[in-house]
């Protein structure tokens, strides 16, 4: 051995320990900048919920034209299915808004990437702390959503809610950390220029055949030759058993099995997650 | 190729001065081409030394950095910063390596001194240490009075500053700036030279790939010329000119023909070791310089040929990397 392995090999601090403060650090900048764009990060946590409840739940009950049927009842009912599901749509946003798109931009962009993953901890651990931060920032955003649809309605019209401690309190994070997965993996499969794209094949699909609008089962009378091909199809889209799963958490109403839920929703999340850190692991290292 | 040797894979058989690189038989091939980027590579950086990696765009600088400092996994062969294995233990050898890439890698979102503050925290300091160590050398670079700022707010070369502060926050083995001055307006790039001259000063080993010649001249304790993936030569940027053995250089332009002129002044003038046209310039260098420049002007007006310009100058190092690969470095 020579001298300087004494004074510089060994000085180095045991992995773990230097993972686990780089990893700590890495959440904490997401945490500041959170803080730093909170009123950004509400307004724009809050827009789409907001629209989609006033137009629904305010606007088409006052002009007569409502969906899911007219009367109070029929459009409390449908406000029963609304309002779970635009919780469960928000927290998929965020996984496109925390993740996604920052880690597009900074790989095809700004490339502040390339000294983030010079932190002394391995690469994956950079990718999941964006994936800890991006669900945190899920849980908010379901948090901050919920009365917002649960307070914006025409008179008359309520979503009949009734709150499943457990089953939120699990889903919740789960939904989060699985639709965050899903943000590391489109961050780092689409380039900046092509992130049009991603909102136009991706997220738009997702978003509107993601069960927002009504549940799983009442698709069951589209079909073809006996098929229920909608129905089918919707099953490969992760969102449909966020929203599912939201409705089981906060209303009586119909939804899948949970036993159905949250084993698909940790199989989503497993398949994004290692798809998205393999990705990463390839855009960093040459 | 004869005076570079590579070294022992083992930094256990080093003897003598400390190194703080070491890699041996070091190749990289980038998926579908078909040459090596690097070829089996052969270095060793010592402790406290400015080492500069200087050859032509292509010539393999950037990835040998990039192997260095763990974000290009070589295709064989070994490395080692701080004595530790850069492709087995990468994240081990990520706390003794700073790095200062070509782009600016700041954060955006964050201001000047949460840019130096977080990244104290992600190299394990505690907050109110990392927030006294980045308002040192917020001072120390003379970006105090910007600590607050975005870092869009910062010019060029201030940003190359802060990536710099940054880069020897946690006190790394080994700095690693790649092409550093690259974009900056001269007044920055004498700055970022008097900076470099300082760390190394204090004793901090960097390693910097360049394509001016000036630079590597200017700062660099050792020089390796490098071409393909090669080291073509490595030694002292003065013992590097010595190598040519020729003391001056002189550029001569005149009108005629080139080809007899050359015959003719390579007659009346001996000395001339080693010659090339570059368009209607000749490039003579010669050994000694007794009366040479009324020698050559003298050979060059009698035989018909019109001077029109005459320069002399010392040899550099662009003058010995084209000694070595025919070409121009930035060619």
């Amino acid at each position: 051995m020579t001298s300087f392995q004494g004074a510089i090999g060994s000085a180095t601090r045991p992995v773990s320990a230097a993972s686990r403060d780089a990893m700590r650090a890495l959440v904490l900048r997401d945490l500041l900048v959170l803080r730093k764009n909170l009123g950004e990060f509400i307004a724009r946590t809050l827009i789409q919920p907001f629209l989609l409840v006033f137009i629904f739940l305010y606007v088409f009950p006052s002009i007569g034209q409502s969906v899911g049927g007219h009367g109070s009842v029929r459009e409390s009912a449908f406000a029963t299915v609304l309002v779970p599901g635009v919780v469960g749509i928000s927290i998929m946003f965020q996984g496109i808004q925390a993740v996604a798109l920052p880690l597009s931009t900074e790989f095809g962009y700004t490339r502040e990437i390339e000294d983030r993953v010079q932190a002394p901890c391995p690469i994956s651990l950079v990718a999941m702390a964006k994936v800890v931060s991006g669900a945190a920032q899920g849980v908010l955003a379901a948090i901050v959503v919920f009365p917002i649809a649960a307070v914006v309605h025409a008179e008359g019209v309520e979503a009949h809610l009734s709150v499943h401690l457990w089953i939120l309190v699990t889903l919740i994070p789960l939904a989060s950390v699985a639709m965050s997965s899903l943000g590391l993996l489109l961050g780092t499969f689409f380039e900046p220029r092509n992130i049009g794209l991603m909102f136009g094949f991706v997220v738009l699909p997702l978003t509107f055949l993601g069960g927002t609008y009504y549940e799983w089962e009442r698709l069951a009378p589209i079909e073809v030759a006996g098929v229920h091909w909608l129905q089918i199809i919707v099953l490969l889209n992760p969102l449909i058993y966020v929203t599912e799963g939201m409705r089981a958490a906060l209303t009586e109403a119909q939804h899948m099995p949970l036993y159905v839920i949250y084993p698909v929703m940790v199989l989503f999340l497993a398949v994004f997650l290692s798809l998205g850190l393999r990705n990463f692991r390839r855009r960093v290292l040459a | 190729m004869s005076s570079v040797t590579a070294q022992s894979a083992s930094p256990d058989a080093l003897g003598g001065a400390a190194a703080m690189i070491q890699t041996s038989e070091l190749t990289k091939f980038y998926p579908g081409a078909e040459v090596a980027a690097v070829d089996h590579l052969g270095l060793e950086v010592r402790a406290a030394e400015v080492f500069g990696l200087l050859g032509p765009n292509g010539a393999g600088k950037t990835t040998t950095a990039g192997m260095l400092g763990t974000r290009v996994v070589p295709s064989s062969g070994r490395a080692f910063v701080g004595g530790v294995d850069v492709v087995g233990e990468p994240a081990r050898a990520k706390q003794l390596i700073g790095v200062v890439s070509q782009t600016n890698t700041l954060d955006r979102q964050l201001t000047v001194q949460e840019n130096l503050y977080f990244h104290g925290r992600l190299f394990g300091f505690a907050a109110p240490e990392s927030r006294r160590r980045a308002d040192e050398l917020l001072q120390r670079f003379q970006l105090s009075e910007w600590a607050g700022a975005s870092v869009f707010a910062l010019s060029g070369g201030m940003a190359q500053r802060l990536m710099v502060a940054r880069a020897i926050f946690h006190r790394p083995a080994v700095l690693f700036l790649d092409e550093p001055t690259a974009g900056l307006d001269p007044q920055s790039r004498l700055a970022l030279w008097d900076l470099v001259r300082e760390l190394n000063g204090e004793g901090q080993t960097i390693l910097l790939t360049t394509h001016y010649m000036e630079e590597a001249d200017q700062l660099c304790n050792r020089v390796a010329i490098m071409d393909h993936g090669r080291i073509l030569a490595l030694d002292r940027p003065a013992e590097l000119k010595r190598s040519l053995d020729a003391e001056t250089v002189v550029v001569l332009r005149a009108r005629g023909d080139g080809e007899s002129l050359l015959a003719r002044l390579r007659s009346a003038v001996p000395e001339i070791v080693r010659w090339r046209s570059e368009g209607d310039a000749l490039e003579l260098q010669v050994k000694g310089a007794e009366r040479l420049v009324p020698r050559l002007v003298a050979a060059a007006e009698e035989s018909g040929h019109e001077v029109l310009d005459i320069s002399v100058a010392q040899p550099t190092l662009e003058n010995v990397f084209i000694s070595l690969t025919g070409r121009a470095l930035r060619d």
